[in-house]
């Protein structure tokens, strides 16, 4: 097997990468810290869900909760007050006892689940989410409905938005990176097999569960990572911030961006971040009158134009944006013919 | 090593990694063993107390699981008919239920004529039962609308259709925050059925049976449905072989759009007995979402017994957890619901009625 060529995309994603070390230079702070970093953190969050769904066929709703589960980790090892364990150690033990958490965690949700395939593995790690989402909030032993408050970064990190942002881009350039990697070593063939077709790799003498578990263990890993970036650029946690919405709005990012490119969790979480913040200012926004204006553009209808975009994503293009600008360079270059995809692939794999 | 060949290892390794099948067995012999004993003999310092000595508690316990069974019945055979026929997990079906909900409530307060503090007494029955009726029609309808515009030609692409209906959801929560806001409401029970009985020295409030008994119907007249007509069977063909289903010339589209319709109907009946029950807010439709996918996640996808088995473990599990663990620990019952889930899916990976993928 060759290692394959640098490709267009190749060149695309570096591109994007030097733009975003250089854009603290010429982005305003509130840009850099509010629109920058949360697309790094969400895009990071959901590139496990991209990674499961393109590479194992397993469309994970959990990777929030264990974004989550991380910052309540991280909360109830450094606090010193408020609700939680409020042991109050040193930041980085905290950061090494969260990723050690909820490794376990996905460890244990993945064996649960690894018998589990398509759509029963969807519902499944959603009742996890939900589960977990109730878990935080009834058990006041780590959290309570509440929440937790003053969980203070390191203090590398501790009022520099600039350094948290530069350690989302190099976390996430990092995940990228491993993510492709592991596509083409041959734990990650074998994981493709076995989303492709399981039983045909089992008679081959793959252990399908143990690859899929692999799978997630280090998908949930690196959505942790994520979920300590969130809980020192936020400094407070609550079940709310796990329930069920924030959980379907990762995967929507995910699908907005392509659920078959990992490049898209990033452009999705960037789609998703700035609609969030900007609706409100695109210009002759204000001239629409009516049922529109009061019911979907209005500022705190956020989640209805997401519904709509996602509604509109998935009837027309269930590759999300990243497909579509793949299919327009495609349609400009001349076109290599179809390929099978690897949103096809991810697809394909919870068709019955 | 490069490349992957079969280990001697590996080939000891052929079975799940979970579980093996007779360990989960033994665990949850030893588990359902150990809670029976600690119901009957040792719960003391609990809110019930031990069977033995409080057999009222123990009895309302028992009623208040299999009366809230019968609520997550309703709503989740709704769910696990659309899913066993058509293969479409409905993520909507929360936002179904909520919108009944609300619904049902504004006409309750239409007919009763008073807008706030609406007392039992003032309800009839016909101001329960047609608010019911219309709310989950209305639902039906928009159900059978979405099916129809947005489901139909994509059939067969699971991930596809749950991530439409989860868009509906989205939107149908946001538009619902903003027509009926963010407090919580409730519909009134009709005053007949609000009363209170004795039972062991307990009381026992009848609007729970009530509700008992309307799933009790509701799950009677599904079974007939399935079981003697010939749209019944029909539905049941197409669960076991859709293709062969249209190539007998059977009008599968009609199915499925009748078939759609009843599964929301359905999840606006349980919409509405929920506002009843406990009342609804925004982030009740998750709630619910939640309950139905736990109940057919253990009793099996599609299959209207394991809805009924599901409804049933899950509500116990339900009840008795809180009134059973040791006071100032009941916040730990969530864990149990996982830890049911977790020992049916270590046995059973597609539920206890489930078929094997």
């Amino acid at each position: 097997m060759s290692r394959p060529r640098p490709s267009i995309r190749d060149a695309v994603v570096v591109l994007t990468l030097a733009l975003l070390v250089l854009l603290p230079l010429f982005g305003s702070d509130f840009f850099i810290d509010f629109v920058m970093t949360r697309t790094m953190m969400l895009g990071l969050a959901a590139s496990t869900l991209v990674f499961l769904a393109a590479y194992g066929g397993m469309v994970s709703l959990a990777q929030w909760l264990l974004f989550g589960m991380a910052g309540f980790a991280v909360g109830n090892v450094v606090a010193e007050s408020g609700r939680g364990l409020r042991l109050g150690w040193n930041p980085w033990l905290g950061v090494v006892i969260a990723l050690v958490v909820v490794t376990l965690a996905s460890l244990l949700l993945g064996a649960l689940s690894s018998r589990t395939t398509g759509i029963y593995f969807l519902m499944l790690t959603l009742t996890y989410a939900v589960i977990g989402f109730f878990f935080f909030g009834q058990v006041t032993t780590f959290s309570g409905f509440g929440g937790m408050t003053g969980i203070d970064p390191p203090g590398l990190f501790s009022s520099a938005p600039k350094r948290l942002y530069y350690a989302g881009v190099v976390l996430s350039a990092l995940a990228y990176v491993a993510f492709r990697a592991i596509g083409r070593t041959p734990f990650g063939l074998a994981l493709q097999g076995v989303r492709d077709d399981p039983i045909r790799m089992a008679s081959l003498g793959f252990n399908v569960p143990v690859h899929r578990i692999l799978a997630f263990t280090l998908a949930g890993f690196v959505a942790g990572v994520a979920g300590i970036l969130n809980i020192w650029w936020n400094g407070q946690i609550d079940p709310t911030s796990i329930s069920i919405g924030p959980t379907l709005d990762l995967l929507i990012i995910a699908v907005i961006g392509g659920i078959g490119y990992l490049e898209g969790a990033w452009l999705g979480a960037f789609v998703f971040v700035s609609a969030n913040i900007y609706l409100r200012d695109i210009p002759l926004i204000d001239r629409i009158g009516g049922v529109i204006e009061e019911r979907v553009l209005a500022g705190e209808r956020f989640n209805t134009v997401i519904g709509i975009l996602l509604l509109v994503i998935m009837l027309a293009s269930p590759e999300g944006l990243t497909g579509l600008l793949l299919r327009i360079r495609d349609a400009v270059g001349g076109g290599r013919g179809p390929q099978r995809s690897s949103t096809t692939a991810a697809l394909d794999a919870t068709r019955s | 090593m490069s490349a992957p060949a079969v280990t001697e290892g590996e080939l000891r390794f052929r079975r799940p990694l979970v579980v093996p099948g007779r360990l989960a067995r033994a665990v949850l012999g030893a588990v359902l063993g150990l809670a029976g004993l600690w119901v009957l003999f040792l719960a003391r310092g609990t809110s019930a107390g031990p069977a033995v000595t409080e057999p009222g508690e123990f009895l309302v316990t028992v009623l208040d699981g299999v009366t809230f069974a019968g609520l997550l019945f309703v709503i989740a055979s709704g769910f696990t008919l659309v899913f066993g026929l058509m293969r479409t997990v409905n993520m909507a079906h929360g936002g179904f239920f909520l919108l009944a909900a609300y619904l049902a409530i504004e006409i309750q307060k239409d007919m009763v004529g008073k807008s706030r503090n609406i007392e039992a007494d003032e309800v009839s029955i016909a101001a329960w039962i047609l608010p019911l009726l219309v709310a989950s029609g209305i639902v039906a309808l928009l159900g059978v609308a979405a099916q129809q515009l947005l489901l139909r030609w994509n059939q067969g692409e699971d991930l596809r259709q749950a991530i439409i209906t989860v868009a509906l959801a989205v939107i149908l929560a946001d538009q619902m925050l903003a027509e009926f806001g963010g407090l919580a409401q409730r519909a009134v029970w009709p005053g007949a059925v609000v009363h209170f009985f004795e039972v062991l020295g307990q009381r026992y409030a009848t609007s729970r049976l009530f509700m008992l008994s309307i799933a009790l119907v509701v799950g009677g007249l599904l079974w007939l449905w399935l079981n003697r007509t010939r749209m019944g069977m029909v539905i049941r063909a197409g669960v076991d072989d859709q293709e062969m289903v249209r190539v007998l010339g059977i009008n599968v589209t009609l199915v499925f759009g009748v078939t759609f319709f009843v599964g929301s109907f359905l999840a606006g009946m349980g919409g509405v007995m929920g506002a009843s029950f406990s009342g609804v807010a925004p982030g009740t439709d998750g709630q619910w979402l939640l309950n139905s996918l736990i109940v057919v996640i253990i009793g099996g996808l599609g299959s209207l017994k394991g809805a009924v088995a599901g409804s049933l473990l899950y509500g116990m599990v339900i009840a008795f957890s809180p009134a059973y663990l040791p006071s100032g620990y009941t916040f730990y019952s969530i864990i149990f619901t996982f830890a049911v889930l977790a020992l049916v899916l270590a046995v059973r990976p597609t539920g206890l009625y489930g078929r094997p993928e």
